[in-house]
């Protein structure tokens, strides 16, 4: 085991799966050197695989992620760098309609791309640059769409995320770019769909994602001081949503607090929230709350921007509220 | 240039599918056979026809929303085809995708595609790949006039220009998009005008006249192929019916649909190769009825086949 950073962790993440399969290149904007992208994740690769395999592009993000598509429907396993997630609405149109092609076609295609983009607010970038999207997501259908919170666990699900045979979002949130954390040497991989118990409890679960993990384990210790044992889930994947992982937690607290960096309709919390409502509603023993942002998109200022993002004191008041 | 006898005659043949399949097309949809809407290629068979006699089975195509002519000419299977349009279990698409959805990977069909322009950065990519793997397949990106005012057509050919892709986009420009005249549109004489923002030979040709589309996209392909990069071509074509089956037509003045309609690709095409010698009129009868007889079977093939089932709509979702 080593200690290294969540950017660290996509960086080999892309090195390893690059040098075990030929066909998988990276396409974006200013990914070669001395860049190496906006948040440095794939320094170093341009230079040990060359310009063919790391294709620096124009400001054309349709062209990327169109690309990507016919180079993945034609043999090749790209990796689209889509910047921020925001950017995803500049290449709505292949987001929505053409990564549906093996629908479409009747199973004729098969799309193996791997769509990477830096999601999440915290850094002042306003809206264009702080969105997560990941509740906006869940609508495209045939894409599945994960949401690491650690070094080990975005190594392993990007990973998998290159190595599956359909279009995949990997979000890294920017927040998490420093954290750091034990990875192990050789080839490991998390699998999609899977989710992963970070703290152990017996009287709420918690459910979050990428920033807002860190954020529920930080309150679970908070409330731990209280008397109250939180049990937080990492759903790592947006979907397909371990919603076993989130039922067998439930039967054991009876309680459910979902904290979601959205703003809260229509968010995954909703959707998390209504899978447990429909399936597991008998081991409820009180509401489920979705601690969640306001329904704006997200503001400019630290100020505002803090009070816009779920908190750890929100969740604690969310907590306490369904003891 | 010299085109073989057999080239010749295996043009007129898949013009004349293309033309038999559509006009029956247009019938099956009036008589209710065909769900939802249908956009038909009558009377730009040459272009489809030219372009497609220059690729091999392994070359690319990406099509358009009015793709029968293009899979046609790429060798699509009009059984297929037909039963996909009637919605039926043994189409192309196991009734998934419908008229502008059809795609034939073995005959590097990339699909059909109901979006407006969206076929351009695809093909951009299946490029790419061809570039990558280091083979010299090439891909013929079709498009139409309204689909040159798209985006997607700005970034995806300057990024196939700076990286000197394989790519031949073969612009149909039918006059109209949709209902609206290019000329509202654009300011351009030549939609290939375009192509010098890019860096990009181009060539306008005769989108009825069948040998100058084939010997134009013939270089461009030619060139494409020993790494040369994209070309722009682009095809003065009409479109015989409206945008859609159904579409009452009143925004084209009856005079230039007469003046096309006089222009038709086919005739012209037979009376050239049979003056020349490289057909009898006795076999291009021939062909005529055989063709005219496949399609009457694909009608039959397509009647006769099974819906697909409900439970069906889950599948291939996911890889």
């Amino acid at each position: 085991m080593r200690e290294i950073g969540f950017n660290q962790a996509i960086t080999e993440a892309l090195d390893a799966e690059m040098a075990r399969d030929p066909s998988v290149f990276i396409i974006g904007e200013d990914i070669g050197e001395p860049w190496g992208g906006s948040f440095g994740q794939f320094r170093g690769l341009a230079e040990k695989y060359g310009t063919k395999r790391i294709r620096d592009t124009p400001i054309s993000e349709t062209a990327i992620l169109g690309g990507a598509i016919g180079a993945a429907a034609t043999g090749m396993r790209p990796v689209a760098a889509m910047m921020f997630v925001d950017f995803l609405g500049v290449s709505g149109d292949e987001l929505l309609n053409q990564l549906q092609m093996r629908y479409m076609y009747g199973g004729k295609i098969k799309l193996p791309i791997t769509i990477i983009a830096a999601s999440g607010a915290g850094a002042s970038a306003a809206a264009q640059h702080s969105k997560s999207l990941h509740g906006w997501l869940l609508n495209v259908q045939g894409l599945k769409v994960v949401a690491p919170s650690t070094p080990y666990d975005a190594k392993g699900l990007l990973r998998s995320c290159i190595r599956d045979d359909n279009p995949v979002v990997f979000l890294t949130h920017k927040l998490l770019g420093g954290v750091t954390g034990q990875v192990p040497d050789g080839d490991f991989t998390v699998p999609i769909g899977k989710a992963d118990i970070k703290r152990q409890g017996k009287d709420v679960t918690v459910v979050a994602l990428a920033l807002m993990v860190h954020r529920a384990l930080s309150a679970a210790q908070k409330l731990q001081e209280k008397g109250i044992s939180v049990e937080v889930i990492d759903a790592r994947t947006v979907k397909p949503l371990d919603k076993q992982a989130i039922f067998d937690s439930v039967k054991k607290t009876g309680r459910l607090v979902i904290m979601d960096e959205e703003p809260v309709t229509g968010s995954w919390a909703s959707e998390v929230a209504a899978a447990v409502a429909e399936e597991a509603f008998d081991h409820l023993d009180a509401p489920i709350k979705r601690v969640c942002a306001p329904d704006t998109p997200v503001p400019f200022s630290p100020v505002l921007e803090r009070a816009w993002m779920p908190s750890e004191e929100a969740l604690i008041k969310a907590v306490e509220g369904v003891m | 240039m010299q085109i073989s006898n057999q080239k010749l005659m295996e043009m007129y043949s898949i013009m004349v599918r293309i033309r038999l399949f559509e006009e029956r097309v247009s019938k099956e949809f009036a008589a209710g056979n065909i769900p939802g809407f249908v956009h038909v290629y009558l009377g730009e068979e040459a272009v489809a026809t030219g372009a497609c006699a220059n690729l091999r089975t392994d070359d690319y195509i990406t099509s358009t929303h009015r793709g029968h002519g293009h899979l046609i000419a790429k060798g699509g299977h009009t059984d297929l085809m037909m039963a996909e349009l009637f919605g039926r279990k043994t189409g192309y698409c196991h009734g998934k995708g419908g008229s502008m959805h059809i795609a034939d990977t073995e005959l590097g069909i990339l699909g059909a595609n109901g979006i407006v322009g969206a076929g351009i950065p695809i093909a951009g990519g299946a490029a790419l790949s061809a570039q990558m793997r280091g083979t010299d397949q090439v891909v013929i990106c079709f498009l139409g006039d309204g689909a040159s005012n798209r985006g997607t057509f700005h970034e995806a050919v300057n990024m196939a220009a700076c990286w000197n892709l394989p790519v031949v986009y073969v612009i149909e420009n039918n006059l109209y998009a949709e209902k609206t005249r290019i000329t509202e549109t654009s300011r351009v004489a030549n939609l290939a005008d375009r192509a010098t923002a890019y860096g990009i030979p181009d060539v306008t040709v005769d989108g009825n006249d069948v040998i100058a589309v084939y010997e134009a996209v013939h270089e461009a392909v030619a060139r494409a192929r020993k790494g040369g990069g994209p070309t722009l071509v682009e095809c003065k074509t009409y479109r015989w019916h409206g945008h859609f089956e159904g579409d009452p037509q009143t925004y084209k003045p009856k005079e230039e649909v007469e003046a096309w309609m006089k222009r038709d690709p086919i005739p012209a095409f037979r009376r050239k190769v049979v003056e020349m010698g490289a057909v009898t009129e006795a076999i291009a009868g021939q062909v005529d009825r055989e063709i005219a007889e496949e399609i009457e079977n694909t009608v039959k093939f397509a009647r006769e086949s099974p819906f697909p089932l409900p439970e069906e709509i889950l599948q291939d979702v996911f890889a």
